[in-house]
């Protein structure tokens, strides 16, 4: 007992042990909490989460690019479209209809991984001529690299399904599943249980169990020679070069990580929505897990992670939401005047808000950053220089 | 081990129409201290980047213990054995004096990728006896009271210290001091060659660059000195002091 109070006391203190601790036991009371608030009708929601964590993978991967080896990444998405890809090619129909006339049925749980490596590979295919470039020309070629690939699966023809893309993708399949009370359904043993999106709880209890892996892994790089190899490049290529690392290779390894990872979340992506389509991995997604990353506080895993999950649910919840919300809310305030359209052009509060939708986003992020501009959860490093920066703000004056 | 452990020949290096490196040749001996002076603008840290690869040579060869380095990359040049530290201080600020030293041993380490992602028992090992070494050479440079500490925040001599530190953990035989001891008090530069004597007796052979005579004159044994990119002499302390030419390119020549 006292050494769970000893190691109580000496991570209490440290604000990513507290951070993990909250996020796991919000993770696992979740779907309970939310089936209890609905009066069983959560799974809308818990699904929400399922989806969410799938821009939560990827902005962990991305934090190792970005975050960890100072490298700038405009086109990440093109790699979560690889993975996305990849699953659909290797685990539906859709290989019968191309010229090789035999589809291939791989399980999810292998096909996760093909779709992991394969986006690796694609990230080290990449990296290799690219990483020799140093900052700003980097950004440019991944932004090129970004807008390119799901061109590519566009007008690839019959081996991507082109622009409808590829429908009826394998869902995960488990020999056995409990479901119970803690989801609002009786106890029961479900054998030859299948992933459908009548149970998200299963996805969701599988993406928590997906992002924890990918935590540990990244947070054991993160503490490896590997790690320290990353933030000596990010600091001084020239002196880390020097002291015996291979800037390039330490750089190709994390850009080929990070595209791992988001490969990994493109395939779960793929499964979960049973259809994959070029128009899901555009720019919107690659800056949009880059905020995450940035919000959450760069170079910090649970950091991140909380981006991820703040900046989510504004942009799927908070916002596809506020027009009903407020129009409720002004219709009980008894403003009615402000719900109706008139003829002089106002549209209505509702339609009003809708509009500003992305102004309002916009004002989140800066209100966000004006607060915290180190982020939510920094990194120790990151506090450090800002609080430097600012220390000789005054002096350049 | 052979008797010279760098052999420099015919080293020349241009950058367009500017030859900073003229044909410079010369050999440092394995176990010696070896000092390139020359005055401001003579090529000599160009002639350190060519050795360690930070820029590739326009003609002329850099052989360290009989391999032939020239224009191999600046971490093929450490993991070969030579390190060395900046003119101008580049440590890893953001990082602590102990993660500063930890980094030098990256290219000394045997953990895979699969060893870091699972920690496996071996990278536990290998990690903790990285620390303890890391933390006797910050214990050689004096620093181990401010293991902890970012660089950044250490005072200007701790910092030159410990980028000596940093390039020693990448176990180099041949060590390339540029400008230790520039802006040092008269105690730290006592005390800096007594550490250079700790260095030699590890050993490990140094080559220095530096301004302060009187640290060139008792520290090393034989010096080569720069101007304008040539090389106008080489020899003992003694002998250079005396050299017509040296004394020109210092002071001037008399009218």
């Amino acid at each position: 007992m006292s050494r769970v109070r000893d190691f109580v006391r000496s991570n209490s203190r440290n604000p990513n042990a507290v951070a993990y601790t909250i996020m796991g036991l919000a993770a696992l009371f979740y779907p309970a909490v939310v089936q209890f608030a609905t009066g069983g009708n959560g799974d809308y929601l818990v699904g929400l989460a399922a989806d969410g964590g799938i821009y939560m993978l990827m902005a962990i991967g991305l934090n190792v690019v970005v975050g960890f080896a100072g490298l700038l990444d405009l086109g990440y998405a093109a790699f979560f479209a690889i993975g996305s890809y990849t699953y659909a090619i290797v685990a539906s129909n859709h290989l019968g209809v191309t010229p090789i006339g035999h589809s291939l049925h791989i399980p999810f749980w292998i096909a996760l991984f093909i779709g992991m490596i394969v986006a690796a590979t694609a990230g080290a295919l990449l990296g290799a001529p690219t990483l020799r470039l140093r900052g700003d020309y980097l950004a440019i070629v991944t932004l090129g690299f970004g807008e390119i690939v799901p061109r590519v699966f566009r007008n690839a023809g019959v081996w991507t399904g082109g622009v409808p893309g590829i429908s009826a993708l394998d869902v995960p399949t488990l020999p056995g599943w409990f479901q119970g009370p803690w989801i609002g359904q009786d106890f029961a043993y479900v054998p030859d249980f299948r992933f459908t999106s009548a149970n998200l709880t299963a996805y969701y209890v599988l993406m928590v169990i997906l992002i924890a892996f990918v935590v540990v892994l990244v947070h054991n790089l993160y503490n490896s020679r590997l790690g320290r190899a990353w933030m000596a490049v990010r600091e001084d290529e020239t002196a880390a070069a020097a002291s015996g690392v291979n800037t390039v290779s330490v750089k190709l390894l994390a850009f080929s990580i990070g595209a791992a990872t988001s490969g990994f979340a493109g395939a779960f992506y793929g499964a979960k929505l049973s259809y994959v389509s070029s128009d899901n991995f555009g720019f919107d997604v690659s800056v949009t897990v880059l905020a995450m990353v940035v919000l959450g506080g760069m170079g910090n895993i649970p950091g991140a992670m909380i981006g991820a999950a703040v900046l989510y649910f504004v942009l799927f919840w908070l916002l596809p939401n506020a027009p009903t919300q407020v129009e409720s809310l002004a219709s009980s305030l008894g403003m009615n005047w402000l719900t109706q359209s008139t003829p002089n052009g106002w549209p209505g509060i509702a339609e009003e808000v809708s509009r500003s939708k992305y102004l309002i986003f916009g004002l989140i992020l800066v209100g966000i950053m004006l607060l915290r501009p180190q982020g939510l959860l920094p990194s120790q490093i990151r506090k450090q220089e800002l609080k430097h920066t600012a220390d000789l703000a005054p002096a350049v004056k | 081990m052979s008797e010279y452990i760098l052999q420099v020949s015919g080293l020349t290096k241009r950058f367009g129409g500017l030859v900073a490196v003229d044909n410079v040749s010369f050999e440092v001996k394995t176990g010696e201290v070896f000092a390139l002076i020359g005055p401001n603008g003579a090529g000599k840290t160009t002639l350190f980047n060519c050795v360690t690869g930070m820029y590739k040579p326009t003609l002329g060869t850099v052989t360290f213990n009989d391999r032939d380095l020239t224009g191999s990359p600046p971490h093929r040049t450490a993991k070969a054995g030579i390190a060395r530290t900046f003119q101008n201080i580049r440590l890893f600020e953001y990082m602590s004096a102990l993660d500063n030293v930890r980094l030098g041993h990256h290219c000394r380490m045997h953990s895979k990728l699969w060893d870091s992602l699972l920690k496996t028992p071996f990278e536990r090992r290998e990690e903790q006896a990285i620390i303890e070494h890391s933390m006797e050479l910050l214990e050689m440079v004096g620093l181990a009271h401010q293991a902890d500490s970012y660089a950044r925040n250490l005072a200007y001599g701790q910092q030159r210290r410990l980028e000596i530190a940093r390039a020693l953990a990448t176990d180099p035989k041949l060590l390339l001091l540029d400008e230790p001891a520039a802006g040092f008090t008269p105690q730290e530069k006592v005390e800096l060659m007594a550490l250079v004597q700790q260095i030699l007796k590890r050993g490990t052979t140094v080559f220095l660059i530096e301004h302060d005579m009187r640290v060139v004159m008792q520290a090393s044994q034989r010096i080569v000195v720069l101007d304008h990119g040539e090389k106008i002499a080489e020899g003992s302390p003694s002998e250079v002091r005396r050299n017509q030419r040296v004394i020109e390119a210092y002071l001037g020549k008399s009218a």
